[in-house]
Formats: structure tokens, sequence, C-alpha cells
């Protein structure tokens, strides 16, 4: 195999930029989850808007969505980068500098906003396929709209959304390695393209990119799995989380302790 | 039919407050229309304080519909529809029919509660958060009285330790004597059931038909309600209105529409339901 006989040598080289390689990948997970959070908070805000009976909510939320997700990636950074920040050079006196300033808070701002737009869809979409019977007793019930998305229509439409929610998610970490065009962002493919030079493209993009971008997806798919189950059980389907994750069958538990120390595992339980 | 003339012309004054002899539910000249297709038409009756009154007729005679209008699950095509002489969806302002204020709707909504055929529960909540939400939340009751008003609910409808209880543990009949506890912990003065029984098994019918019977022997709630089960709407009903296409074919004491029928087409209804 003449292919892998560098190999041995780019771990060594691999080793030697583990340091930066690490920075890199802390940003990513950065931009991932501030820019994940930031376009969760957007998606609720507009998918909610755009649900909602009222004209004067729901057209500016279907205006924002459709910009926001017909605009590419790219374009949208292009723009927060180099357009945005005119507005403060013409008018120093403008507040929040500090954003516009800062070409990492910019990054996550525009995963949040692209990804926020597509997750409006799934938000909305997840609140229609709540049974109309949920709505029409909440209804009799005189319940408020902001009271009944709150503590009736969203708890069930959440386990209906956070399917597409990981989709969306898993996208927005794989965008995010758009940010290494971002000047002073240096995410993990902007690292990458560094450890190209000393190795090759085998090595740091179709090696190491592939299973550190892998790993870091299956971290956020087995999260929001956790989550969704947690959520279907709050609902009545399914186990609890810890019947998932609890190792032995639970009616196993009181024939292998010893009898009669019932007290024995309630502070055992305690301290756990 | 009761008041067929006065109603198509003069307004009754929606500011007249309610008395003793104000009707609780007043329809006029109500219309409900499905895109071309009219559910109701010219529909016009009153209901008084404390009367119970059965929607009875073939499936899609507009029964349904009607109580649905009275909640405001259906928007109202025409006419008016009278919650303690107050206007429900519209009012005639300046000979013209206009809106009522949605704050004005949904205080007369809190009088209204709804028992619906497939219980709809939260599943999201215990049988007693389910109970105790919209008291606590809506009527601005303390969690104390709620809960308290809740367990002796849930021991009315005989689950007095189901309080817990996630509703999809449930039973079907257990479901709805639940959501009995619900719509009653709202304290309604009228309170509407949507073939409550249709979904149920048959050997639990008889539990959820005597609940609604002792409610209905203690309390003075007014109850519109829609069934199938012409026996308990014989024992329950001061009244029943036979629906046909959308209009009152007949309505009378139940003694008198099921001994003794005057109209052909209640005659032959009743026949195929009672299977004579």
């Amino acid at each position: 195999m003449e292919f892998f006989e560098d190999w041995p040598g780019y771990f060594q080289v691999l080793w030697n930029w583990s340091d930066r390689l690490l920075d890199g990948l802390w940003v990513t997970i950065q931009l991932s989850i501030y820019g994940g959070l930031l376009a969760f908070v957007i998606a609720v805000a507009l998918g909610l808007m755009a649900g909602s009976p009222s004209l004067w909510l729901r057209a500016p939320a279907r205006v924002l969505i459709e910009v926001f997700r017909g605009i590419s990636l790219v374009v949208l950074l292009f723009w927060l980068m180099y357009i945005l920040p005119l507005l403060w050079m013409y008018n120093p006196g403008l507040p929040f500098r500090g954003i516009v300033e800062s070409t990492f808070l910019l990054g996550v701002f525009a995963l949040g906003l692209n990804y926020g737009a597509y997750g409006a869809e799934a938000v909305r979409a997840s609140l229609t396929t709540v049974p109309k019977g949920q709505w029409e007793a909440t209804t009799a019930l005189s319940m408020s709209w902001p009271h009944k998305i709150r503590r009736v229509i969203f708890p069930q439409a959440w386990a209906l959304m956070i399917p597409s929610l990981t989709n969306l998610w898993v996208h927005l970490l794989k965008g995010s390695a758009i940010a290494y065009v971002i000047p002073l962002v240096s995410d993990f493919t902007a690292q990458l393209n560094q450890l190209r030079r000393p190795t090759d493209i085998w090595f740091s993009h179709a090696f190491i990119g592939l299973v550190i971008y892998f790993l870091l997806a299956l971290v956020i798919t087995v999260f929001m799995q956790a989550l969704e189950a947690r959520a279907k059980h709050k609902l009545g389907r399914g186990p609890s989380l810890r019947e998932i994750l609890s190792p032995a069958p639970k009616a196993v538990i009181p024939e292998t302790s010893p009898a009669g120390q019932p007290q024995q595992k309630s502070t055992a339980g305690g301290e756990r | 039919m009761p008041t067929p003339t006065e109603a198509a012309g003069t307004q009754p004054s929606p500011a007249a407050s309610s008395s003793a002899d104000t009707p609780v539910i007043e329809f006029v000249d109500v219309e409900k229309r499905f895109g071309d297709n009219v559910v109701l038409k010219d529909l016009n009756f009153q209901v008084a304080r404390g009367e119970r009154v059965t929607l009875i007729g073939p499936s899609g005679s507009g029964k349904t519909t009607i109580l649905r209008l009275v909640m405001t699950l259906e928007e109202l095509s025409g006419g008016y529809i009278y919650i303690d002489g107050q206007p429900l969806t519209h009012e005639q302002r300046g000979g013209k029919r206009v809106p009522v204020s949605k704050k004005q709707q949904k205080a007369l909504r809190t009088r209204i509660g709804m028992v619906f055929q497939q219980f709809n529960l939260f599943p999201n909540m215990t049988v007693l958060e389910n109970i105790t939400e919209a008291p606590i939340h809506v009527l601005g009751q303390t969690k104390a009285q709620a809960v308290q008003k809740a367990h002796s609910l849930l021991e009315q409808v005989g689950l007095p330790d189901k309080a817990d209880a996630h509703p999809t543990s449930l039973s079907g009949g257990q479901q709805q004597r639940v959501a009995i506890a619900r719509a009653l912990a709202m304290d309604p003065e009228i309170l509407l059931l949507d073939e409550v029984t249709s979904a149920l098994d048959p050997e639990v019918v008889g539990d959820v038909l005597n609940i609604l019977r002792e409610v209905a022997d203690t309390t003075n709630v007014t109850m519109l309600i829609v069934t199938h089960e012409m026996g308990f709407a014989r024992d329950v009903s001061h009244k029943v209105m036979m629906f046909d296409g959308g209009r009152v074919v007949e309505e009378g004491h139940p003694e008198q529409i099921f001994t003794n029928p005057s109209h052909e087409r209640t005659k032959k209804f009743l026949g195929a339901v009672l299977g004579h």
C-alpha cells in the first residue's frame, strides 16, 4: 500500500499540530452551539409567528423566513461581514458596535439566521400536526393563545419537531465549515487547510476531517435522540430516559439486592 | 318553534342585563355554511337557565355544529348567538352585523364548558394538571383551591386515585370521566356534551352516563346534549329537539317525542335508532 507509506510521518505532524487543530475544533464547536441556539430561538419565534392566527404576526414572519432561507450562507456572511459594518462606519454613534466588530459573532448570526429560517418551517409544521382536538380543548377551556401554546401545544409539537431540528443542527455543524472564509476566525476546517500543507489532502480532509465532523454530528444526533425520548415519555409514549439508559432491566434489581434492606436502597438512591 | 317571528325583524337588545327570564342560550336566524354546503339555515331557538336540551337527528343534520358554534369552535356564517342575553360572536350595531370584541367573547366563553367525543385530554399533563390548568391560569384560582376542587371532582367521577396518572395510561371511559371533571372544574353555566359516549366501549357507557345523570340531578347547569343514547336523553333532558337538514323538525318534552312523535321524520328516525 504505497498510498499509506507517508502516514506514520503524517501522524507525527498531526501530533505537532494538535494544539492548533484543537483550537479550530473548539471554534467549530462554539459556532455550532451558539449558532444552533440562536437558530433555535429564531426558529421558535418565527415558527410561532408564522402559525399564529394574526396576520400582523404571520406576514412579517413569512417575509423573514423566505428571505433568510433564500439567501445562501456565503452571501449572508458576505453581507454581514462587509456591508453591515458600513452602517457603523458612516454612523459612528450607533450602538452594538462590538457585535459587528467581532467576526465570530457575525458568523454565529449568519448561521443562526439561515438555519433559524429553515427551522421556523419545522416548528410551524409541527404545530399543525398537533391534533385538532387538542386545540379545541384549549378553546373550550378559554385558554389564551400564549397560554395554550406554552402549556399544551408546544410541549406536544416539541416531540414532533425534534427529528427535523436534529437534521438542521447537523447541517449547521457542517455549514459552520464555511466560516473558514471569515477573517480572524479559524475554525476546524481552516486548520485542516493548514494541516494539508505538510501532509496531503487525503490525510487532512478525507481522513481527519471526515472522522472529526462525523463524531461531532454523532454527538448532536445522540443528544437529540435523548431529548426526543424524554419528550415522548412526557407525552406518555415510550420509556423514560432512565429506563433506556439503565444497563440492567429494572425487575432484576430487587432480586439481586439483599432482602429486608429497603432503607439502604433508598439512601443509595439519594446519594446518586 | 319558539320565537319564530320576533327574531327575524327586531333584535333583542344586547344591552339587556341578564335576568332570570333571559334565555341562557339564544339562536337568532343562525346560518352556518361550509363552503357551498348549508348546514344550518334560519335557526331560532332558546334554552332557559338550568334547562337540559337534547338534540337528536341523523348524522349531518347539524347537531354537533350547533354545539361547536356555541363553543366558538366554528365561525358563524350568519345570524346571532346570545349567551345570557349578550352577543357571543356578532352584534347588530347601526343596522350592521359587526363582530364583538375578543374580550367580550372570552368573558362569555368562560361560562361555557364542553366535553368531546374523543376526550381530548392533554397528554403532556397528569390527570390533576389537566383539571387544574384552566382554573388556575384562566380563572385565577389559587393552586390550593383548584387542587382541592379537582380532588373532589375526581371523587365525584369515581377516579379518586388517578390524580397523578397520565391520560394515556387510562381507559377510554376513565379518560372521558376526567374530561367531564375538567369541564366541571371551570364551574360552567352551560355544559355542552358532544356524543360523549360514542367512542367508548359499550360496557363503560353506563358509568359515564350515570355520572352525567348525577351532575344533572345535583347542579343547575344548563346542558346542550348531542347523543345517540336515547334512554339517557329521555331521563335527563327537559326538552328534545329533532333535527334534519339543518332545521328543527320537531321539539317537545322527551316523553312526548319518544312515545308519541307527531312528525313523520321523527317517527322514522326513532324507529331506526330504537330498533322498533
